[in-house]
Protein backbone atom coordinates (compact mmCIF):
# COMPACT_ATOMS: atom_id res chain seq x y z
CA UNK A 1 0.00 0.00 0.00
CA UNK A 2 1.15 3.37 -0.53
CA UNK A 3 2.75 5.69 2.70
CA UNK A 4 0.78 8.43 4.11
CA UNK A 5 0.92 10.26 7.42
CA UNK A 6 -0.72 8.82 10.20
CA UNK A 7 -2.61 10.67 13.06
CA UNK A 8 -4.60 9.99 15.66
CA UNK A 9 -6.16 12.98 17.37
CA UNK A 10 -7.80 12.53 21.26
CA UNK A 11 -10.96 15.02 19.81
CA UNK A 12 -13.69 15.77 17.64
CA UNK A 13 -12.22 18.99 17.14
CA UNK A 14 -8.46 18.08 16.47
CA UNK A 15 -10.17 15.57 13.92
CA UNK A 16 -12.00 17.82 12.17
CA UNK A 17 -9.03 19.74 11.67
CA UNK A 18 -6.90 17.03 10.47
CA UNK A 19 -10.14 15.89 8.02
CA UNK A 20 -9.55 19.19 6.52
CA UNK A 21 -5.86 18.76 5.31
CA UNK A 22 -6.04 17.29 1.75
CA UNK A 23 -6.38 13.48 0.84
CA UNK A 24 -6.92 12.82 4.29
CA UNK A 25 -9.52 10.44 5.20
CA UNK A 26 -10.76 8.91 8.16
CA UNK A 27 -9.65 5.85 9.53
CA UNK A 28 -12.24 3.32 12.28
CA UNK A 29 -11.35 0.23 12.86
CA UNK A 30 -10.49 -0.88 9.51
CA UNK A 31 -11.32 -3.64 8.65
CA UNK A 32 -12.54 -2.82 5.35
CA UNK A 33 -10.48 0.77 4.44
CA UNK A 34 -7.09 -1.41 5.30
CA UNK A 35 -7.64 -3.87 2.75
CA UNK A 36 -8.89 -1.76 0.24
CA UNK A 37 -5.70 0.33 0.62
CA UNK A 38 -3.63 -2.77 0.49
CA UNK A 39 -5.02 -3.23 -2.92
CA UNK A 40 -4.31 0.33 -3.82
CA UNK A 41 -8.26 1.17 -4.26
CA UNK A 42 -7.50 3.80 -1.57
CA UNK A 43 -4.40 5.85 -1.44
CA UNK A 44 -5.31 8.57 1.11
CA UNK A 45 -2.34 11.07 2.41
CA UNK A 46 -3.15 11.47 5.36
CA UNK A 47 -4.92 8.99 8.01
CA UNK A 48 -7.12 10.32 10.83
CA UNK A 49 -7.91 7.35 13.24
CA UNK A 50 -10.97 8.16 15.14
CA UNK A 51 -10.27 5.11 17.76
CA UNK A 52 -8.67 7.48 20.24
CA UNK A 53 -11.29 9.92 20.33
CA UNK A 54 -12.83 9.48 24.05
CA UNK A 55 -16.32 10.84 23.09
CA UNK A 56 -16.75 8.97 20.19
CA UNK A 57 -17.27 5.45 22.03
CA UNK A 58 -19.64 4.08 24.03
CA UNK A 59 -23.34 2.78 24.26
CA UNK A 60 -26.21 4.71 26.65
CA UNK A 61 -29.67 5.23 27.06
CA UNK A 62 -30.48 9.14 26.25
CA UNK A 63 -32.80 11.71 24.50
CA UNK A 64 -34.23 10.21 21.18
CA UNK A 65 -33.17 6.48 22.73
CA UNK A 66 -29.72 4.47 22.49
CA UNK A 67 -26.76 6.61 21.73
CA UNK A 68 -24.10 4.73 20.44
CA UNK A 69 -20.77 6.09 19.75
CA UNK A 70 -19.52 6.12 15.74
CA UNK A 71 -16.29 4.95 17.04
CA UNK A 72 -18.04 2.01 19.61
CA UNK A 73 -16.72 -1.83 18.09
CA UNK A 74 -19.04 -4.50 17.05
CA UNK A 75 -18.22 -6.45 20.05
CA UNK A 76 -18.86 -3.47 22.45
CA UNK A 77 -22.28 -3.08 20.94
CA UNK A 78 -22.91 -6.59 21.12
CA UNK A 79 -22.52 -6.64 25.04
CA UNK A 80 -23.69 -3.30 26.03
CA UNK A 81 -26.75 -2.95 23.89
CA UNK A 82 -28.09 -6.28 24.47
CA UNK A 83 -30.65 -5.13 27.28
CA UNK A 84 -31.74 -1.37 25.42
CA UNK A 85 -31.95 -3.02 22.19
CA UNK A 86 -31.64 -6.64 22.00
CA UNK A 87 -31.87 -6.88 18.05
CA UNK A 88 -29.16 -4.58 17.33
CA UNK A 89 -27.11 -6.24 20.06
CA UNK A 90 -27.71 -9.49 18.29
CA UNK A 91 -26.46 -7.50 14.76
CA UNK A 92 -23.58 -6.35 16.02
CA UNK A 93 -22.86 -9.64 17.52
CA UNK A 94 -22.85 -11.51 14.55
CA UNK A 95 -20.95 -9.10 12.27
CA UNK A 96 -17.63 -10.67 10.54
CA UNK A 97 -15.76 -12.69 13.31
CA UNK A 98 -14.93 -12.09 16.36
CA UNK A 99 -11.53 -10.51 15.89
CA UNK A 100 -12.81 -8.22 13.38
CA UNK A 101 -15.74 -7.37 16.31
CA UNK A 102 -13.44 -6.55 18.60
CA UNK A 103 -11.77 -3.31 15.48
CA UNK A 104 -14.59 -2.88 13.14
CA UNK A 105 -17.36 0.11 14.10
CA UNK A 106 -20.70 1.31 13.68
CA UNK A 107 -19.49 4.75 12.43
CA UNK A 108 -16.78 3.12 10.35
CA UNK A 109 -19.45 0.61 8.68
CA UNK A 110 -22.45 3.10 7.57
CA UNK A 111 -19.81 5.90 6.48
CA UNK A 112 -18.46 3.46 3.96
CA UNK A 113 -22.17 2.01 3.39
CA UNK A 114 -21.03 -1.18 1.71
CA UNK A 115 -23.86 -2.89 -0.17
CA UNK A 116 -24.11 -5.67 2.05
CA UNK A 117 -22.79 -4.47 5.59
CA UNK A 118 -25.26 -5.23 8.44
CA UNK A 119 -25.82 -2.39 10.58
CA UNK A 120 -26.78 0.12 7.68
CA UNK A 121 -29.88 -2.00 7.88
CA UNK A 122 -30.49 -1.69 11.49
CA UNK A 123 -29.96 2.05 11.14
CA UNK A 124 -32.18 2.66 8.18
CA UNK A 125 -34.88 -0.37 9.25
CA UNK A 126 -34.67 1.63 13.20
CA UNK A 127 -35.39 5.00 11.75
CA UNK A 128 -31.66 6.36 13.19
CA UNK A 129 -30.67 9.61 13.44
CA UNK A 130 -26.85 9.90 12.55
CA UNK A 131 -25.35 12.60 14.46
CA UNK A 132 -22.04 14.29 12.69
CA UNK A 133 -19.59 16.93 13.47
CA UNK A 134 -22.02 19.45 11.47
CA UNK A 135 -25.44 18.39 11.90
CA UNK A 136 -28.03 15.31 12.15
CA UNK A 137 -29.31 13.06 9.01
CA UNK A 138 -32.23 11.24 9.40
CA UNK A 139 -31.37 7.53 8.24
CA UNK A 140 -33.76 7.98 5.40
CA UNK A 141 -31.55 10.91 3.69
CA UNK A 142 -28.47 9.67 5.03
CA UNK A 143 -28.03 6.29 2.90
CA UNK A 144 -27.41 7.39 -0.89
CA UNK A 145 -26.80 4.01 -3.08
CA UNK A 146 -23.67 2.30 -3.45
CA UNK A 147 -21.06 3.36 -0.60
CA UNK A 148 -22.65 6.59 -1.04
CA UNK A 149 -24.15 8.51 1.91
CA UNK A 150 -25.25 12.23 2.76
CA UNK A 151 -21.68 12.78 4.24
CA UNK A 152 -20.01 15.67 2.73
CA UNK A 153 -16.22 16.01 2.43
CA UNK A 154 -14.28 15.97 5.54
CA UNK A 155 -17.48 15.50 7.41
CA UNK A 156 -16.95 12.53 10.75
CA UNK A 157 -19.84 10.43 12.28
CA UNK A 158 -19.61 11.38 15.97
CA UNK A 159 -23.01 8.91 16.88
CA UNK A 160 -26.07 7.02 16.02
CA UNK A 161 -28.96 7.47 17.81
CA UNK A 162 -31.79 4.67 17.54
CA UNK A 163 -35.56 5.17 19.07
CA UNK A 164 -36.10 1.47 20.61
CA UNK A 165 -39.10 0.09 19.09
CA UNK A 166 -41.61 -2.36 20.54
CA UNK A 167 -39.97 -5.44 18.71
CA UNK A 168 -36.83 -6.08 15.87
CA UNK A 169 -34.98 -8.49 14.82
CA UNK A 170 -32.34 -8.57 12.24
CA UNK A 171 -31.89 -12.16 10.18
CA UNK A 172 -29.17 -12.54 7.56
CA UNK A 173 -28.24 -14.79 5.16
CA UNK A 174 -24.42 -15.44 5.15
CA UNK A 175 -22.82 -15.96 2.66
CA UNK A 176 -19.76 -17.91 4.21
CA UNK A 177 -16.38 -16.69 3.00
CA UNK A 178 -16.88 -13.28 3.54
CA UNK A 179 -19.30 -13.75 6.21
CA UNK A 180 -21.16 -10.35 4.69
CA UNK A 181 -24.47 -10.62 4.43
CA UNK A 182 -25.53 -12.68 1.09
CA UNK A 183 -28.78 -10.56 1.31
CA UNK A 184 -30.21 -9.45 5.21
CA UNK A 185 -33.45 -8.06 6.43
CA UNK A 186 -34.06 -5.20 9.58
CA UNK A 187 -37.64 -5.74 10.59
CA UNK A 188 -38.62 -3.01 13.39
CA UNK A 189 -42.20 -2.55 14.62
CA UNK A 190 -43.12 0.96 16.31
CA UNK A 191 -46.39 2.23 17.57
CA UNK A 192 -46.41 4.16 14.66
CA UNK A 193 -45.67 1.71 12.22
CA UNK A 194 -43.46 -0.70 10.27
CA UNK A 195 -39.62 -0.56 8.85
CA UNK A 196 -38.33 -3.29 7.12
CA UNK A 197 -34.83 -2.84 5.58
CA UNK A 198 -33.03 -5.09 3.35
CA UNK A 199 -28.96 -5.06 2.89
CA UNK A 200 -26.77 -7.22 0.53
CA UNK A 201 -29.75 -7.58 -2.33
CA UNK A 202 -30.06 -3.91 -4.04
CA UNK A 203 -27.45 -2.92 -6.47
CA UNK A 204 -28.32 1.06 -5.00
CA UNK A 205 -27.14 -0.75 -1.63
CA UNK A 206 -29.49 -0.70 1.72
CA UNK A 207 -33.20 0.39 1.44
CA UNK A 208 -36.76 -0.01 2.29
CA UNK A 209 -39.39 -2.48 1.12
CA UNK A 210 -42.17 -0.23 1.81
CA UNK A 211 -44.62 -2.99 0.47
CA UNK A 212 -43.78 -5.08 3.45
CA UNK A 213 -43.77 -2.22 6.18
CA UNK A 214 -47.20 -1.64 4.73
CA UNK A 215 -48.80 -5.11 5.00
CA UNK A 216 -46.84 -5.71 8.28
CA UNK A 217 -48.69 -2.18 9.67
CA UNK A 218 -52.11 -3.87 9.17
CA UNK A 219 -50.89 -7.10 10.85
CA UNK A 220 -47.75 -7.97 12.60
CA UNK A 221 -47.39 -11.35 11.19
CA UNK A 222 -45.01 -14.12 9.17
CA UNK A 223 -47.63 -14.29 6.66
CA UNK A 224 -48.59 -11.01 5.49
CA UNK A 225 -45.22 -10.93 3.60
CA UNK A 226 -46.33 -14.25 1.30
CA UNK A 227 -48.37 -12.69 -1.17
CA UNK A 228 -46.26 -9.85 -1.47
CA UNK A 229 -43.37 -10.00 -4.88
CA UNK A 230 -40.34 -7.90 -4.68
CA UNK A 231 -39.07 -7.01 -7.84
CA UNK A 232 -35.83 -8.52 -8.89
CA UNK A 233 -34.76 -6.30 -11.70
CA UNK A 234 -32.37 -4.09 -9.57
CA UNK A 235 -30.98 -7.05 -6.92
CA UNK A 236 -27.64 -7.72 -6.95
CA UNK A 237 -26.76 -10.95 -9.42
CA UNK A 238 -23.34 -12.60 -8.47
CA UNK A 239 -21.44 -15.95 -8.57
CA UNK A 240 -23.47 -16.44 -5.04
CA UNK A 241 -26.62 -15.77 -6.28
CA UNK A 242 -28.87 -14.19 -9.21
CA UNK A 243 -30.89 -11.58 -8.83
CA UNK A 244 -34.26 -13.70 -8.44
CA UNK A 245 -32.67 -15.35 -5.86
CA UNK A 246 -31.90 -11.99 -4.04
CA UNK A 247 -35.55 -11.35 -4.40
CA UNK A 248 -36.63 -14.42 -2.83
CA UNK A 249 -34.28 -14.25 -0.19
CA UNK A 250 -35.76 -10.96 0.92
CA UNK A 251 -39.08 -12.22 0.80
CA UNK A 252 -37.46 -15.73 2.93
CA UNK A 253 -35.55 -13.30 5.36
CA UNK A 254 -38.56 -10.81 6.03
CA UNK A 255 -41.10 -13.24 6.90
CA UNK A 256 -37.99 -14.76 9.18
CA UNK A 257 -37.23 -11.73 10.83
CA UNK A 258 -41.10 -11.05 11.70
CA UNK A 259 -41.57 -14.17 13.57
CA UNK A 260 -38.09 -13.92 15.15
CA UNK A 261 -39.24 -10.56 16.53
CA UNK A 262 -42.42 -12.43 18.18
CA UNK B 1 9.09 7.00 10.43
CA UNK B 2 7.55 8.12 13.52
CA UNK B 3 8.96 6.05 16.80
CA UNK B 4 5.86 3.70 18.30
CA UNK B 5 6.30 1.89 21.51
CA UNK B 6 3.79 -0.98 22.77
CA UNK B 7 4.65 -3.97 26.08
CA UNK B 8 4.48 -7.46 23.77
CA UNK B 9 4.82 -10.02 25.86
CA UNK B 10 5.26 -8.55 28.79
CA UNK B 11 8.39 -6.57 27.55
CA UNK B 12 8.25 -3.04 26.64
CA UNK B 13 9.71 -2.62 23.06
CA UNK B 14 9.91 0.09 20.67
CA UNK B 15 10.94 1.07 16.98
CA UNK B 16 10.41 3.13 13.93
CA UNK B 17 7.48 2.75 11.36
CA UNK B 18 5.84 4.08 8.77
CA UNK B 19 2.53 4.93 8.68
CA UNK B 20 1.76 2.23 7.01
CA UNK B 21 3.70 -0.37 8.85
CA UNK B 22 1.22 -3.01 10.02
CA UNK B 23 1.13 -4.68 13.16
CA UNK B 24 1.68 -7.90 12.10
CA UNK B 25 4.91 -6.04 10.09
CA UNK B 26 5.67 -4.10 13.49
CA UNK B 27 5.86 -8.02 14.80
CA UNK B 28 7.65 -9.82 12.55
CA UNK B 29 10.17 -7.86 10.62
CA UNK B 30 10.62 -5.20 13.61
CA UNK B 31 11.07 -7.43 16.57
CA UNK B 32 11.74 -10.95 14.79
CA UNK B 33 8.30 -12.37 16.08
CA UNK B 34 7.74 -14.55 13.26
CA UNK B 35 5.64 -16.78 14.99
CA UNK B 36 2.74 -14.33 13.94
CA UNK B 37 1.79 -15.66 10.36
CA UNK B 38 0.10 -13.63 7.34
CA UNK B 39 -2.01 -15.78 5.68
CA UNK B 40 -4.54 -14.07 3.22
CA UNK B 41 -3.76 -10.22 4.32
CA UNK B 42 -7.24 -9.50 3.63
CA UNK B 43 -8.15 -10.23 7.32
CA UNK B 44 -10.29 -13.04 6.08
CA UNK B 45 -7.75 -15.90 7.68
CA UNK B 46 -7.23 -15.25 11.24
CA UNK B 47 -3.76 -16.55 11.04
CA UNK B 48 -2.81 -13.37 11.99
CA UNK B 49 -4.25 -13.21 15.47
CA UNK B 50 -2.83 -11.52 18.43
CA UNK B 51 -4.36 -9.92 21.50
CA UNK B 52 -3.95 -6.69 21.78
CA UNK B 53 -5.48 -5.39 25.25
CA UNK B 54 -7.08 -8.55 25.65
CA UNK B 55 -8.60 -9.40 23.07
CA UNK B 56 -8.16 -10.98 19.49
CA UNK B 57 -7.51 -9.00 16.47
CA UNK B 58 -5.95 -9.38 13.01
CA UNK B 59 -2.75 -8.35 13.31
CA UNK B 60 -2.63 -7.58 9.84
CA UNK B 61 -5.41 -5.38 9.22
CA UNK B 62 -4.56 -2.80 12.43
CA UNK B 63 -1.62 -0.21 11.88
CA UNK B 64 1.42 -0.39 14.28
CA UNK B 65 0.76 3.65 15.28
CA UNK B 66 -3.14 2.75 15.93
CA UNK B 67 -1.95 0.63 19.19
CA UNK B 68 0.50 2.71 20.71
CA UNK B 69 0.95 2.23 24.16
CA UNK B 70 -0.84 -1.38 24.17
CA UNK B 71 -0.53 -4.54 25.73
CA UNK B 72 0.06 -6.95 23.21
CA UNK B 73 0.71 -10.94 23.42
CA UNK B 74 1.47 -12.97 20.22
CA UNK B 75 1.91 -16.74 20.11
CA UNK B 76 5.52 -16.25 21.42
CA UNK B 77 4.00 -15.28 25.02
CA UNK B 78 2.03 -18.02 25.38
CA UNK B 79 3.87 -20.86 26.66
CA UNK B 80 4.31 -20.87 30.50
CA UNK B 81 7.35 -19.68 32.32
CA UNK B 82 9.46 -22.47 32.09
CA UNK B 83 9.23 -22.78 28.58
CA UNK B 84 6.69 -25.81 28.83
CA UNK B 85 3.94 -25.71 26.40
CA UNK B 86 0.65 -24.02 27.96
CA UNK B 87 -2.60 -25.37 28.18
CA UNK B 88 -3.68 -24.79 25.06
CA UNK B 89 -0.86 -25.53 23.28
CA UNK B 90 -0.69 -28.88 24.72
CA UNK B 91 -4.32 -29.83 23.86
CA UNK B 92 -3.44 -29.04 20.76
CA UNK B 93 -0.67 -30.99 20.28
CA UNK B 94 -2.28 -34.24 21.93
CA UNK B 95 -5.75 -34.04 20.01
CA UNK B 96 -3.33 -33.40 16.18
CA UNK B 97 -5.22 -30.11 16.22
CA UNK B 98 -2.62 -29.16 13.48
CA UNK B 99 -1.14 -30.43 10.21
CA UNK B 100 1.45 -27.54 8.72
CA UNK B 101 0.89 -25.64 11.78
CA UNK B 102 0.09 -22.44 9.39
CA UNK B 103 -2.99 -21.60 11.33
CA UNK B 104 -1.76 -22.95 14.29
CA UNK B 105 -0.48 -19.13 15.90
CA UNK B 106 -4.16 -17.90 14.88
CA UNK B 107 -6.05 -20.62 16.12
CA UNK B 108 -4.44 -20.51 19.48
CA UNK B 109 -4.66 -16.88 20.27
CA UNK B 110 -8.25 -17.32 18.91
CA UNK B 111 -8.86 -20.21 21.33
CA UNK B 112 -7.22 -18.30 24.28
CA UNK B 113 -9.79 -14.84 23.33
CA UNK B 114 -12.44 -17.49 23.45
CA UNK B 115 -12.12 -19.30 26.86
CA UNK B 116 -11.12 -16.61 28.23
CA UNK B 117 -14.74 -15.28 27.68
CA UNK B 118 -16.63 -18.24 28.18
CA UNK B 119 -14.54 -21.14 30.04
CA UNK B 120 -16.22 -23.96 29.42
CA UNK B 121 -17.94 -23.63 25.50
CA UNK B 122 -20.16 -26.11 23.47
CA UNK B 123 -18.60 -27.35 20.91
CA UNK B 124 -21.14 -25.19 19.06
CA UNK B 125 -19.65 -22.18 20.52
CA UNK B 126 -16.09 -23.32 19.77
CA UNK B 127 -16.76 -23.57 15.93
CA UNK B 128 -18.90 -20.25 15.60
CA UNK B 129 -15.76 -18.14 17.66
CA UNK B 130 -13.33 -19.97 15.29
CA UNK B 131 -15.42 -18.84 12.13
CA UNK B 132 -12.47 -16.48 11.44
CA UNK B 133 -9.93 -18.89 11.49
CA UNK B 134 -9.55 -20.81 8.51
CA UNK B 135 -7.43 -24.00 8.28
CA UNK B 136 -6.63 -25.42 5.25
CA UNK B 137 -5.87 -29.08 6.39
CA UNK B 138 -7.84 -30.60 9.45
CA UNK B 139 -11.06 -30.44 8.60
CA UNK B 140 -11.61 -28.06 11.83
CA UNK B 141 -12.74 -31.29 14.25
CA UNK B 142 -9.54 -31.90 15.68
CA UNK B 143 -8.51 -28.20 16.67
CA UNK B 144 -12.37 -28.17 18.26
CA UNK B 145 -11.65 -31.21 19.93
CA UNK B 146 -8.40 -29.65 21.53
CA UNK B 147 -9.64 -26.53 22.34
CA UNK B 148 -12.51 -28.44 24.83
CA UNK B 149 -10.07 -30.87 25.71
CA UNK B 150 -7.79 -27.53 26.64
CA UNK B 151 -11.22 -26.10 28.69
CA UNK B 152 -11.20 -28.94 30.73
CA UNK B 153 -13.78 -31.07 29.00
CA UNK B 154 -14.42 -34.07 28.62
CA UNK B 155 -13.67 -35.21 24.94
CA UNK B 156 -13.46 -39.38 24.66
CA UNK B 157 -16.97 -38.90 23.10
CA UNK B 158 -15.94 -36.71 20.57
CA UNK B 159 -15.64 -39.20 17.51
CA UNK B 160 -13.05 -38.37 15.05
CA UNK B 161 -14.85 -37.65 11.67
Amino acid sequence: MHNFDFVKPSSIADAVKAMGQDGAQALSGGQTLIPTMKQRLAAPSVLVSLTGIKEMQGVCMGEGGLHVGAATPHAIVAREAKSHYPALAALAGGIGDPAVRVRGTIGGSIANNDPAACYPSAVLGSGATVVTNKRKIAADDYFQGLFTTALEEGEIVIEVVFPIPEKAAYVKFNQPASRFALTGVFVAKFASGVRVAVTGASQNGVFRWTDAENALGRSFNAQMVSGLTVDASEMIGDLHGTPAYRANLVKVLTSRAVAAAG
Amino acid sequence: MTKVSMTVNGRAVSGDVEGRTLLSSFLREGLGLTGTHVGCDTSQCGACVVHVNGQPVKSCSVFAQDVAGAEVKTIEGMANADGSLSVIQQAFQDHHGLQCGFCTPGMVMSAAALLKENPKPSEQDVRHYLEGNICRCTGYHNIVKAVMAASGQDVSQIAAE
